[in-house]
């Protein structure tokens, strides 16, 4: 058991990605839908940052603008305090170096085609280490698999889709240790592993936060884990943030409506569950 | 990928598929080492040489002789020369002249000649009987007793051409076909124009081969680049493309194919630019399928963090979808093989294949048959045979496909 | 004590692979359910829990096989019976299963109402139409759920609102026991506390008798039913009320299930998680000791060695674990 993990405030710190009224809209005229909601935020260096929200209420869409895999519509997102350029191919790549990200399905994360070992290396390879010793290349894959608690040589000459969901999200984690991004997203990582991978799989995001100072995304429906976890919590909801601040203050002493609503239909273990909020004519 | 190769062996159909094909092939390739020559030579006069081994019958006469009593040689050789037909009016002369007949059977051929020699009379003048069947009797009678009594024949000396000694062939003298110069083994016989069928059809077989797999390769390859193209990069790109594939899917490509192939004119016509007239018509369907798997592939997770990783459109391409669509594509390529035959043979039944006097196809070998109406004179080893080779290729191409199927798609699974 | 519903008895059912190999997913559980009460059941995924919940119906078809046990509805020893006899019969009227995708279970070209006379004609097959509307109607309006659902198709209900109506259909017969394997893990949070609610509902208004609730979130089970139990590797290995499991776990697994809950609540944050190195076992094989002893901080050698029976202590409660529970809480102490 690891004592207490230390908190630093990073909220006076130099800014990693922030958005202006960042907005995507999907579809035209009558179709028309939009999913994220001129939403501003700051995230700063070495922050945890959780965005919560329920299915639908475009934290997905936000990750993809934020991963510049899609275009924003209108707004921008500001990248260390200068607006994000990728327009070209070329500069895509650059920002791209910069970002990176774990998705919820483990299994659709990797190429089933290629080995484990593979994998990691063309991580080293990404991060200019081609010219590099193989026992250098090794050690440092050794180094990422034991970051993680897996044994790289019992991952050599196998396939990602032999390991469990957790260890497979911790291979992603290997994989992120090895690049070393200044930014890493994670949408839903924990969502399809079980409670007890998932505490392994939380504590190591937050170890590799201590350990490299990068600016975690995390994105989760879960408040519960938002709260152990972040820093900094947005809640989201129908494409607009309708609360966000220091994850104390915003769980412990909930302003906006929506955020009261979320926290009272967790079910607690403190606290009672209070199931009069619900009245079964709605919906 | 092995273990892939395993499994795809492991699939009964697959395997029974790939069997037939293979033997097809090597029929292909190692016949003509026993057979050589050009496969168009026209080795008969006449049409329709129906199938058998030939003997020379001038060299059989020259061959060295040897005397073998064998007791049924004679009831063998009456048997074979009296028709049917002969039996049938021989039993009508019985029937007209009230001869009982109950214990007779009309193949007993010794027993036939013998009621007959017994009872035929060419004087009686049977009631009602006309003129011309009287002497169609007194023809059958002679002819009858010419096959029991023909036993010599009179042949000349080949060198001078002239008569030299009269050698006569007794019904005992027999030759070993082994020592015949000249026997020609014909197992399917011989078309219209006199041509071995068998070795013509292993060649056409090989061309059709060649024509399905150049179809197939141009088809597949299209289609392939034009569905990884609109899939990957969308967009105005996808448009384009589903544009022109859209057209070409609304005209029906058989259509198209006899339109190309009549403006080529028949003295450009080569297999080749055959084989690449059908890939070019029928690379839509694979546009199609391709497509909608790489859409499915691109919102993968795999493809947004290869992205991320900085890698190229090419290097993504190649390593993060092609390799999810390969097992596809090569089923789609087995089929595309397999209907490039068929369209070859189609259209060549039509007259639209290629040039008649270079290499046989299935295709042509049909048309020819047909055009020299094989199947109303029952030559049926002109097209059968011909049939039946489409069919096999067809169907072994097919079980490979389906066996890939199941081995790739879960669902199918046993 | 209140009347018992559901009993199982040593209860063992395996799977049987593509390639002949027994796979021994429920191996010897017992419990009781009493009347008007709850049971949950806790654990990894793999370790047996949605097995239980088809074994418990007594209605095996490939690749589940029964093996051995009792299973007691009411009174009522179902396990020997055949499988049509136990359809018609058993399910829906006896025993009533929501299993973990229900809602995406229904079949889009009908109207609810079809699977209502469905669910009453496999009983009754002469039931009349209008009674089965008269008597849906009535179900749907005192479970809130509004009466024209009843002539609408599945799409064009929303995932809270077609997970409702499976419940509510399903037990339309008034069921005794209703085992809910994962009813609201594919909802927000909002549709699960409307699942939750109507089911705590149907058990105050008597439709039905008892509930075997699995899940793997814990707070949910915590809030949901009076007693909790946890499996791992096809065993119960501890039993206990949801208050005691959750703040005094005795066996090491449970513990650390317990400690890797995450509540939007004070005091969370500061706290460790703890984390369950390792992976369930193979249970084509199963160890021969403790199941447990290859993932377990205090394992010791003779842990490996022999098999733990279930040990009661407390009031009603067991665990299989060859430490006792004073050395066990000692041990949680010193941490």
């Amino acid at each position: 058991m690891s004592e207490k993990r230390e908190r630093k405030d990073f909220s006076n710190g130099p800014l990693c990605l922030s958005g202006r009224g960042v907005t995507k809209v999907f579809g035209l005229g009558e179709k028309k839908t939009v999913a994220v909601d001129h939403v501003d935020f700051d995230f700063h260096e070495g922050e945890f940052v959780s965005i919560v929200g329920e299915s639908g209420s475009g934290k997905t869409t936000l990750s993809k603008m934020l991963l510049g895999l899609i275009n924003v519509s209108e707004g921008e997102i500001l990248f260390q305090g200068k607006p994000r350029d990728i327009g070209s191919g070329r500069k895509k790549r650059e920002y791209w170096k910069g970002i990176q990200a774990i998705f919820q399905d483990p299994f659709s994360s990797f190429n089933v085609f290629h080995k484990i070992d593979s994998v990691l290396l063309d991580c080293i390879n990404i991060r200019g280490g081609r010219g590099l010793s193989k026992e250098k290349k090794i050690e440092m894959m050794t180094e990422a698999c034991s970051f993680v608690n897996l044994k790289f040589a019992e991952l050599t000459n196998k396939y990602p889709f032999e390991l469990s969901g957790g260890q497979m999200q911790r291979l992603m984690i290997a994989r992120i240790f090895l690049l070393r991004p200044k930014i890493l997203l994670a949408d839903e990582p924990t969502s399809m592993v079980d409670a007890c991978s998932r505490a392994t799989i939380l504590d190591m995001l937050l170890d590799l936060r201590d350990e490299t100072g990068m600016t975690i995304i995390f994105i989760t429906h879960d408040i519960g884990l938002a709260y152990y976890i972040s820093d900094t919590v947005y809640i989201m909801e129908h494409g607009r943030f309708v609360e966000s601040g220091k994850a104390d203050e915003v769980i412990l002493n909930p302003k906006a409506a929506y955020t009261k609503r979320l926290i009272s239909d967790v079910p607690k273990i403190h606290e009672e569950w209070d199931l009069s909020t619900v009245d079964l004519k709605t919906e | 990928m092995k273990n892939t190769i395993r499994q795809v062996f492991h699939s009964s159909k697959f395997l029974v598929g790939f069997i037939i094909f293979v033997a097809i092939l090597l029929t292909v390739w190692i016949y003509p080492f026993f057979n050589p020559g050009n496969p168009l030579e026209m080795i008969g006069v006449g049409t329709f040489a129906k199938p058998g081994t030939y003997v020379s019958l001038y060299d059989a006469l020259n061959t060295r002789t040897e005397t073998l009593r064998l007791p049924d040689a004679d009831h063998k050789r009456v048997s074979y020369l009296l028709s049917d037909a002969d039996r049938v009016s021989m039993l009508e002369w019985f029937d007209i002249m009230d001869i009982d007949v109950s214990g007779l059977d009309a193949t007993d051929t010794d027993a036939l000649l013998d009621l007959w020699f017994k009872n035929y009379d060419p004087s009686v003048k049977p009631k009602g009987m006309t003129q011309a069947k009287r002497n169609f009797y007194k023809r059958l009678d002679k002819s009858v007793q010419q096959i029991r009594m023909a036993d010599t024949l009179k042949v000349m000396h080949p060198e001078e051409g002239e008569l030299v000694e009269r050698s006569s062939v007794t019904k005992t003298d027999y030759v070993n076909v082994g020592d015949v110069a000249n026997v020609k083994a014909l197992p399917l016989g011989t078309d219209n124009f006199g041509r071995d069928v068998l070795k013509e059809l292993v060649s056409a077989t090989g061309t059709s081969i060649i024509i399905g797999l150049i179809a197939g390769i141009v088809a597949t390859l299209i289609g392939l680049t034009l569905g990884l193209l609109a899939g990957y990069v969308g967009g105005l790109v996808d448009d384009i493309i589903m544009f022109i594939t859209n057209i070409f899917t609304v005209i029906p490509s058989f259509v198209l194919l006899i339109l190309i192939s009549y403006s080529i004119g028949q003295e450009q016509r080569g297999a080749t630019v055959v084989a690449l007239v059908i890939g070019l018509t029928s690379w839509t369907w694979t546009t199609r399928s391709v497509r909608s798997q790489v859409i499915s592939l691109r919102s993968r997770d795999h493809v947004n963090l290869s992205k991320l990783s900085g890698h190229s459109l090419v290097r993504i391409i190649v390593t993060d979808i092609l390799p999810y669509i390969a097992s596809y594509v090569v089923m789609a390529f087995i089929l595309q093989v397999s209907s490039g035959i068929l369209s070859e043979a189609q259209l060549s039944l039509l007259g639209l294949g290629p040039k008649t006097t270079v290499t046989p196809t299935l295709g042509l070998m049909m048309n020819w048959a047909m055009l020299y109406s094989a199947h109303t004179n029952g030559s049926w080893w002109a097209y059968f045979p011909v049939i039946l080779t489409i069919t096999l290729i067809s169907f072994s191409l097919n079980l490979m496909n389906t066996g890939l199927d199941q081995v790739f798609n879960p669902t199918l699974r046993d | 004590m209140g009347k018992v519903m559901l009993e199982i008895r040593d209860l063992k059912t395996k799977y049987v692979t593509r390639f002949h190999e027994d796979v021994f997913a429920v191996d010897g559980v017992s419990f009781k359910i009493e009347e008007g009460k709850s049971l949950g059941v806790a654990g990894e995924s793999g370790c047996g829990k949605s097995t239980l919940a088809l074994s418990m119906m007594g209605y095996y078809f490939p690749p589940l096989h029964y093996i051995s046990g009792d299973i007691i509805i009411d009174g009522q020893n179902i396990s020997g019976l055949d499988p049509d006899t136990v359809r018609k019969t058993v399910l829906g009227k006896e025993i009533a299963y929501i299993p973990q995708a229900a809602m995406n279970a229904l079949n889009p070209t009908q109207r609810i109402i079809r699977f209502v006379e469905d669910v009453i004609h496999a009983h009754d097959p002469k039931a009349d139409k209008k009674e089965i509307r008269e008597l849906a109607e009535a179900r749907f309006a005192e479970l809130g759920l509004p009466k024209d659902v009843l002539d609408k198709h599945a799409v064009e209900l929303s995932g809270g609102m077609k997970q409702r109506t499976v419940i509510a259909v399903s037990t339309i017969l008034s069921p005794k026991v209703l085992i809910a394997d994962e009813p609201s893990s594919a909802l927000d949070v909002t549709s699960q506390k409307m699942v939750i609610k109507m089911m705590r509902e149907l058990m105050e208004k008597g439709y039905i008798k008892s509930m075997l609730f699995i899940t793997h979130e814990l707070p949910l089970l915590y809030n949901v039913t009076d007693d909790i139990m946890v499996m791992y590797a096809g065993q119960i290995v501890e039993k206990g009320t949801a208050k005691e499991m959750v703040f005094d776990p005795v066996h090491p697994y449970s513990h650390g299930l317990m400690g890797s809950i995450l509540v939007p609540e004070a005091g969370t944050r500061g706290s460790t998680l703890t984390a369950i190195p390792g992976t369930p076992p193979n249970l084509k094989k199963p160890p021969q000791g403790c199941r447990f002893a290859e993932r377990c901080a205090y394992a010791k050698d003779e842990c490996r060695y022999h098999g733990v029976p279930e040990k009661p202590f407390g009031e009603g409660r067991s665990y299989r674990c060859l430490m006792s529970v004073e050395q066990l809480r000692e041990v949680y102490e010193h941490e």
